[in-house]
């Protein structure tokens, strides 16, 4: 037994345990199982991304990338654009991407640079820059220069809509491309193919000399430097990536939504996805594929099971409660752990 | 001492715009002086401990919220009341303050993001405690705290039992006396405390923890000591701050406590490593200046009430991460000169 906790680590193992337990509990209240495994495929899903994006940042050495919002805001910016020339279905989908990926680009580099200055502390600077920006753009979108009566408010009112509903242009275009039903399971195929696309190719890119380069410099700074490798330049890459993935991940995450979340949404989406990723066993100075998968699964698991089962059991509420204690309290774990110890 | 100055000469600009009568401003000032100073009072051992800025006094300001709930579970009010939840917190505060030092001790080096994280966890547990153990495991006496369900306590108490028990306790004039008084009193404690050994050590802590522990300090227990301090003068704090606003908002009024009380600190030219009385005593006023004046400024500079409240919460996120950058960046700077007079 102490065997087996030391090997999958006691905070999964003791999540795994919660997890058997609520869903002998849903099995036992008669909660249709098939809904519930298609629920958790679809928020598999929409997370999976902005969970990828935690890799490279990990990988290149600056922690969890707690500036998350940086790059969602960008393809906030790149869904809103093409909502207004009216694109829709896999044109919009596509074109917001395309606007989003540079600017989240450029950002990311200076946000890189930036973080490059301030060695030691990035989670707690990357924290709030990552809140300066999202309330500085709650200014941006009470003045942006939208026009689509889709985007901004129907009377009165100045600015965007809180939640801008994507029914007529990009809902769920990925979720519903070659869906099929086993059974009365709905497999998103698109959205799936969608993450394994890029885990696949962050895979592919920490496989290849670049991205040795990015894990020596995030792991062992003076061994970097002692085989040549420009240890910043390296910092930077990972950054850029990483905020490129969140900016495609919100996209993805909204078209399975239905909705683009603007304001102070974007504020604590940090926080899952780091929950996610170190659930699955990643630390703050390791990361692979593999914690996104499992993190991502058994996080995503546990919220889906979890909020039907306790409605019936107790109050509402406790679902949301669980979601705070598990999250912050995984992402505590972590911190309080030596160096590069797993989670 | 360029952040005041800054914040001095975008107040004054600001208050130009708005046309609100000086003595008007006066007086909101001094209210605000009064029921924020313990608060933001409450960050300085810490950063003089070397831990940073402590965002867990949120946990201060739960023990607080505690006490007051019980007091208003036993109809206890007036000056009684208001000196009883004192002391009921008290208690609470101390061994919240103990756990938080713990686990700040096992994260050293990354203090700062630890403690926010800390405040997000504890909230969960909060919100457990009050939301569904209340009225089920733990007996709520006073039927009219609970929801109408029976179980957890009401979102909104009102605390007009203990409205104003502090600000009045001396009527001499409309202003809230006896609350500067305490503050006072609070302000010379700390600075009597820095002059004793224990100061002394915790002095020598924030400086360098090797040396202090080469020269026979127990620093953890230093450090623990100073996050006690800490979060008992949150808890006194935020029930200084509830007495006056005569209304508790269960599960938000704690929330935003660790921000605005670091960012009032801040824009009085504190550092990371740096702060005392006068830092606390000016930023608090130019930052509550600023959140009097912003919502006004903005609605007849730019003709939207919405832009000025976006501005000011830009401002509380902006100057943390302002400071953390250049705070970082500083240090950054040092310990490569350090290491070039090395090689």
């Amino acid at each position: 037994m102490k065997e087996l906790i030391d090997k999958i680590g006691l905070p999964r193992f003791i999540i795994i345990l919660f997890l058997i337990f609520l869903m002998a509990l849903a099995i036992y209240l008669n909660i249709p199982i098939s809904d519930l495994i298609t629920d958790i495929l679809v928020r598999f899903g929409m997370n999976s991304i902005l969970v990828l994006a935690m890799v490279p940042g990990i990988q290149a050495g600056i922690g969890i990338n707690f500036n998350l919002p940086l790059g969602i805001i960008f393809g906030l910016i790149g869904a809103l654009v093409s909502i207004e020339f009216k694109l829709s279905g896999f044109t919009g989908f596509f074109v917001s991407i395309l606007i989003a990926v540079p600017l989240a680009a450029i950002a990311g580099y200076f946000y890189g640079k930036m973080l490059n200055n301030v060695k030691g502390q990035e989670m707690t600077v990357g924290n709030y820059i990552g809140y300066s920006v999202v309330s500085f753009m709650c200014i941006f979108w009470l003045l942006a220069p939208f026009r689509s009566p889709e985007l901004i408010w129907a009377y009165g009112g100045s600015g965007l809509r809180v939640t801008v509903s994507l029914e007529s242009s990009m809902a769920h275009v990925l979720n519903n491309f070659l869906a099929f039903k086993i059974g009365n399971v709905t497999i998103p195929t698109g959205l799936l193919l969608f993450f394994a696309l890029f885990a696949f190719l962050v895979w592919l890119y920490s496989q290849s000399n670049n991205g040795l380069s990015m894990k020596v410099a995030g792991s062992n700074e003076k061994f970097a430097l002692s085989n040549g490798i420009d240890v910043n330049r390296q910092r930077i890459k990972g950054t850029v990536i990483s905020t490129v993935l969140a900016a495609i991940g919100i996209i993805v995450y909204s078209q399975s939504f239905g909705f683009l979340q603007l304001y102070n949404a974007p504020l604590y989406s940090a926080m899952p996805a780091a929950a996610a990723i170190l659930i699955g066993g990643a630390s703050l100075k390791r990361a692979t594929i593999v914690h996104v998968l499992v993190g991502t699964v058994l996080f995503q698991s546990l919220l889906v099971v979890a909020l039907p089962v306790i409605n019936v059991i107790a109050e509402g509420s406790m679902s949301e409660v669980i979601r705070i204690i598990v999250s912050n309290g995984i992402i505590l774990y972590a911190l309080t752990r030596e160096g590069g110890q797993t989670a | 001492m360029i952040v005041p100055i800054i914040f001095l000469i975008i107040c004054i600009v600001g208050s130009f715009f708005t046309g609100l009568p000086f003595s008007f401003l006066f007086d909101e000032m001094v209210i605000r002086l009064a029921r924020n100073l313990v608060l933001v009072a409450s960050l300085i051992l810490p950063v003089i401990t070397g831990l940073g800025l402590n965002f867990a006094i949120t946990l201060g300001a739960m023990a607080g919220q505690i006490a007051l709930i019980i007091i208003t579970n036993y109809s206890i009010g007036g000056t009684t009341g208001f000196f009883l939840s004192l002391l009921i917190s008290t208690p609470f505060a101390i061994i919240f303050g103990y756990l938080v030092g713990r686990v700040l001790n096992k994260a050293k080096g990354k203090e700062m993001i630890t403690s926010m994280v800390l405040g997000f966890f504890a909230n969960g547990i909060y919100q457990l405690i009050f939301l569904l153990l209340c009225g089920t495991i733990i007996p709520v006496r006073n039927e009219s705290l609970l929801l109408s369900s029976g179980v957890g306590i009401i979102n909104t108490i009102d605390l007009a039992n203990i409205k104003y028990s502090l600000d009045s306790l001396l009527p001499v004039t409309k202003y809230p006396i006896a609350t500067l008084l305490v503050s006072l009193l609070v302000f010379i404690f700390l600075h009597f405390i820095l002059k004793t050994k224990l100061g002394q050590d915790m002095r020598a802590v924030g400086h360098d923890m090797e040396i202090a522990r080469v020269s026979g300090i127990n620093v953890d227990r230093t450090r623990i000591i100073s996050v006690i301090i800490s979060t008992v003068l949150a808890a006194w704090g935020q029930i200084i701050f509830l007495q006056n606003i005569g209304t508790m908002n269960t599960y938000g009024s704690h929330e935003q406590v660790g921000l605005f009380a670091v960012a009032s600190l801040l824009v009085g030219g504190a550092t990371i490593e740096k702060a005392s009385w006068k830092e606390a005593l000016i930023g608090t006023f130019l930052f509550h200046l600023l959140f009097v004046i912003s919502p006004l400024a903005g609605q007849n500079l730019l003709g939207n009430a919405q832009i000025g409240e976006y501005f000011r919460v830009f401002v509380a996120y902006g100057v943390i991460g302002l400071a953390l950058v250049l705070h970082a960046w500083e240090k950054n700077k040092a310990r490569t000169k350090l290491s070039d007079v090395k090689e």
